[in-house]
Order: C-alpha cells, then structure tokens, then sequence
C-alpha cells in the first residue's frame, strides 16, 4: 500500500533556528531519506518551502481566485511529504516513528486511495 | 456482562449456555482466518454471513455435513473470491448451492484450520483504532455479539454503537492494518492493549449502572481463557484470566436477602464458588512458571488472598498490603491508591489508613474528588475513628457518587447506623 508521510508542525519565525540546529535537521532528514530509499519504500520526498510563500488558486466560488497565503491559518502547517510504499499500516507507523519532523511535530499517516502510475490511476 | 448472558433474572443454563459459546467461537475462528486472508473484516463477515445462510437453505434437505466448520470455511471463501472476481456483480448474482458448496468428500478437521484470533484481538486493539472501540470490536468479531447486546451492556443507543463498529472495520481496510503477529520488538506493547481491551471487558460489570443485573463476570471471563490458549506462554494473560474467575466466583455472594449489597469482608464465602476459584488458582500457577510479574497477575494474586478467607476463616492483612504496594510501584492508579489506603488501615489502623487516602486524594486533584471508592472509603475510616459528624458528611458525598441502587442503599443504611 501507498502511504504519503505527512509532517505537520508550527513554522519558526525568521532567525529562530540557529544555523547549527537547521544543519542538524538537514543531517536527519538525509539520514532518513536515505534509509527509505535503501529499503526500497521511497517513492517521493519533498520538503515545503514555509507557507509564507504558498499562493492559494480556487474556483469553487465562480471565478478564479487567487491569494497570497495558505487556504487556512493554522498554527502548525503542512511542511513536507514522504510517500512510500510499504505492505501496511504497521510497517508505515514503523517508519513515521523515524521521521525527524516527529520531535518537533506531528506525522500524518494517510493511505494513498489512487495513484497515477504508469499512464494510468491504479484501481 | 450485563445484556451479554441473558440477565441474571433467568437461572443459568449451562447446557444452552455451551451450545450457544460453541457456535460463537467457531464463527469467531472462522472469522478471523477469512479476515485475515481477506485484510478485511467487513468482507468476511459478509462472506461469513452468506455461508451460514445457504448452510440454513441446504442443511435441512441435504443434512448437515460431517464437518460444518470446513463446510462454512469453504463456502465463505468461495463468496470471498466471487466478490474480489467482480466487485460489481456480488449484489446481482444469485448464490449457486452446486458450485459454491464444497464437495462432500472434502474433508476438514476443524482442529488443523489455523486459530487467526490471535491476530484478529490484535487488530481489535491496534493503536490506529480508538481506544473506546477495543472492548467492543472484540465482542463483536471474536465473540459475535451484536452490536445491540454490545450497546446495552456499554449503555449506549444501539444506532450509535452499530455506526461506530462500522466505522471502525471501516477503517481497519481503509488503513490498512495488517492481520499478522507484529514484530518481536512491538508485540509486548501490543499485547498490553489486547490485555486491556479484555480487562475492559471485565470492568463494565462495574462501570454499568441501573436496574438491569450485573452478571459478572459473562464473557471477559471466557475472553480470558481464549486469550491463554492463544498465549499460553504469557503470564499476564493467565493473570487476568485469574483475576476474572476470582472475582466472579465470589458473584454470587455480593447479593444478600432482599438484593442487598454485601462487601467483600462480610460476604458468606459458602456462597464462593470453589471450580472457579480452583481454575483461578491454575492461571496463577502457569503465570508464575513464566518467571515474569506484571500488574495483572498481582491483581489476581490480590484476589487469591481475599479468597483464601473460604479456606482459612481470615484475611491475611499484611499480604495484602505487600501486594498493594507492588502493584501502586509497578502499575500506579487512584484506585489501587485507594485500596492501599484501605488495606493499611486494617494492618496499621484507621487512623494511618486515613492518612495515607487524604494524602493519595490530595495529589489527585479534582479526580480524587469525583472518585466514588475514595468517598466511601473515607466514610467508613471516620466512622470506624469515632468521628461521627465528619462521617455522616462524607456517607453523604459518597451517596451522591454512587449509581448502583443496591451499593446506593447500603451507605444509606451505614450513615443511618451512625446516629445510633
């Protein structure tokens, strides 16, 4: 089964994080990544960019709307998706339980319903 | 357990009884190896259902086969597959008794069919699943009972208790939870869910209130001794199956004349029931081959020693309070912190038992205050230390605590006692 990783937590001001505890979650982050990859599971990693620089498109009211910032304010922010491919949820757990975004976050384990693979969405 | 058994208004029926168990516990096997095969619960039990409704339609012309069991397996695993063949077709197509009843010559012996209820429990207590829905999910799936008898005895609307099995089996495909024994470095965390989710069982007796009768200790009990056979190695599991028999055996006992409420300490142990208390006694002696102690089997042993009072005419107080102590090191709680405090006033009297309970209730906080043992306990030390008035106000708080009807008039005859 596909589970996308999602890691949630609250976005740090502008010169919050030393520049040695961001080198440190670099490390961590690699270390991870690199795990699932060897494990052959990894299918996407994507750290996000802080929401201060997301812009929000929708059409659901009629005409095109754009806007600076995400769809909702919440304190902590959607901030990165591992996607990996594992037989199930207690292999998935198994691997949230590592990610470093759990020491500071949150990590939401969401099975993937259909995925685009191959030209096609999977049944 | 209260709706679960029939009520305590019937007399016992062993017979039906163990019929009734024997149809249950086949289907819960034979439901956890086609949920297990399927990953999902929802689809076998409707495979499951299907079997045992074409089973009614043919039994009664052809005769009932020599082994049902496999009969029912092998019909059921034929609709599993139909329904992974064509998704679309399962509500239009009609069951076809020659192609889905097994050849007759196929022979199964029940006892070679794998016993997947191990894993099925473990799903029941996954951590993905709310921890509310533990307890029920077991009756429902591995004891069969409906979601109405489950509501009844959780006092709970049948509707609102359907929805969420539902919604939880729901989940368990949805997420992907796997029917498999989890790996060695998570299953005794896991375990202790499961162990819980049966105590769980245990301890509605107490939670329910209400006139209906609390027949203690139903199906934790029976939940108990198949988790044994599942793990017979595990002595925590025979340490919970003990403390189950243990408490039950004394069932009978807590009901004086006219359904008065009678404590422990003056209970007529004539009234115990001593086959339950010696297949309690077997637990505790094969939790204790294990070599390793745990909270439940202290509970048990706890229970073991209130017991012995048939055998020996007393009470050993200072076991009791040795085993109180162990069991507030290892496994802390406000209630066995209440218990502490009653069995040290009776080794070390009233008036230490009082101040290590306003000790306990002053770190608790606002949950000490609500807590309904803690009340009563505190009542009956005032009274027993000559402190009448302090004692009529706190029977008076306890009264308010208390729901069962019958433990409700017994403080009210205690506090009325205290005039005189």
């Amino acid at each position: 089964m596909r589970y996308a990783l999602l890691m949630h937590y609250a976005e740090p001001a502008a010169g919050e994080l030393s520049e040695e505890v961001v080198a440190e979650a670099r490390r961590a982050f690699d270390v991870y990544a690199k795990a699932l990859d060897q494990a052959g599971v990894l299918r996407l990693a994507d750290v996000l960019r802080s929401s201060d620089a997301t812009t929000t498109v929708t059409r659901r009211d009629g005409g095109l709307r754009v806007q600076d910032g995400p769809f909702a304010e919440t304190r902590e922010a959607l901030a990165g998706v591992f996607l990996i491919d594992v037989p199930d949820l207690d292999a998935a757990i198994g691997w949230a339980e590592k990610c470093p975004g759990t020491q500071w976050g949150f990590v939401e384990i969401r099975p993937v319903a259909t995925a685009f693979l191959d030209g096609r969405w999977s049944a | 357990m209260v709706g679960l058994t029939g009520g305590g208004n019937h007399p016992a029926r062993p017979a039906a009884l163990a019929a009734g168990r024997a149809a249950r516990e086949s289907r819960g096997r034979l439901l956890a190896l086609l949920s297990a095969a399927a990953g999902d619960l929802t689809a076998a039990e409707d495979a499951l259902a299907d079997a045992f409704e074409q089973a009614l339609r043919t039994w009664p012309a052809r005769g009932i086969p020599d082994n049902p069991d496999g009969w029912l397996l092998t019909v059921a695993r034929n609709r599993l597959r139909d329904r992974w063949k064509s998704a679309a077709a399962r509500r239009t197509v009609a069951l076809d008794p020659e192609r889905d009843s097994p050849a007759y010559d196929q022979q199964w012996d029940f006892d070679l069919i794998p016993d997947r209820r191990l894993e099925l429990m473990l799903v029941c207590a996954h951590p993905a699943i709310d921890r509310t829905m533990h307890t029920p999910l077991m009756l429902d799936t591995v004891l069969g009972f409906t979601a109405a008898q489950i509501a009844v005895a959780f006092a709970m609307p049948t509707a609102t208790m359907a929805t969420r099995l539902v919604r939880a089996k729901k989940r368990i495909k949805a997420a992907g939870i796997p029917f498999r024994l989890p790996d060695r470095d998570d299953l005794p965390g896991r375990m202790a869910a499961v162990l819980e989710a049966v105590y769980g069982a245990y301890v509605i007796d107490w939670a329910t209130t209400g006139p209906q009768p609390r027949t203690l200790p139903g199906e934790a009990g029976y939940l108990a001794e198949i988790l044994t056979t599942l793990v017979p190695g595990d002595p925590e599991a025979h340490g919970l199956a003990a403390l189950v028999q243990f408490s039950s055996a004394r069932a009978a006992a807590r009901t004086g004349a006219g359904g008065r409420f009678v404590p422990l300490t003056e209970q007529d142990t004539t009234r115990w029931d001593p086959d339950l208390i010696g297949r309690a006694h077997d637990h505790l002696r094969a939790a204790h081959a294990c070599g390793r102690l745990g909270r439940f089997q202290l509970e048990a042993g706890i229970q073991a020693v209130h017991c012995a009072r048939a055998r020996t005419g007393t009470t050993d107080w200072p076991s009791l309070l040795d085993l109180h102590r162990l069991l507030q090191t290892i496994a802390p709680s406000l209630g066995g912190g209440v218990a502490l405090a009653a069995v040290t006033a009776e080794v070390d009297g009233a008036a230490a038992g009082l101040a290590r309970l306003d000790e306990l209730l002053a770190g608790a906080g606002a949950a000490g205050g609500r807590f309904q043992p803690a009340r009563v306990l505190r009542a009956h030390l005032l009274e027993r230390l000559g402190r009448i008035g302090e004692a009529a106000g706190a029977y008076d708080s306890a009264v308010d605590l208390t729901h069962d009807p019958r433990e409700r008039s017994h403080l009210r005859e205690r506090r009325a006692a205290l005039r005189n």
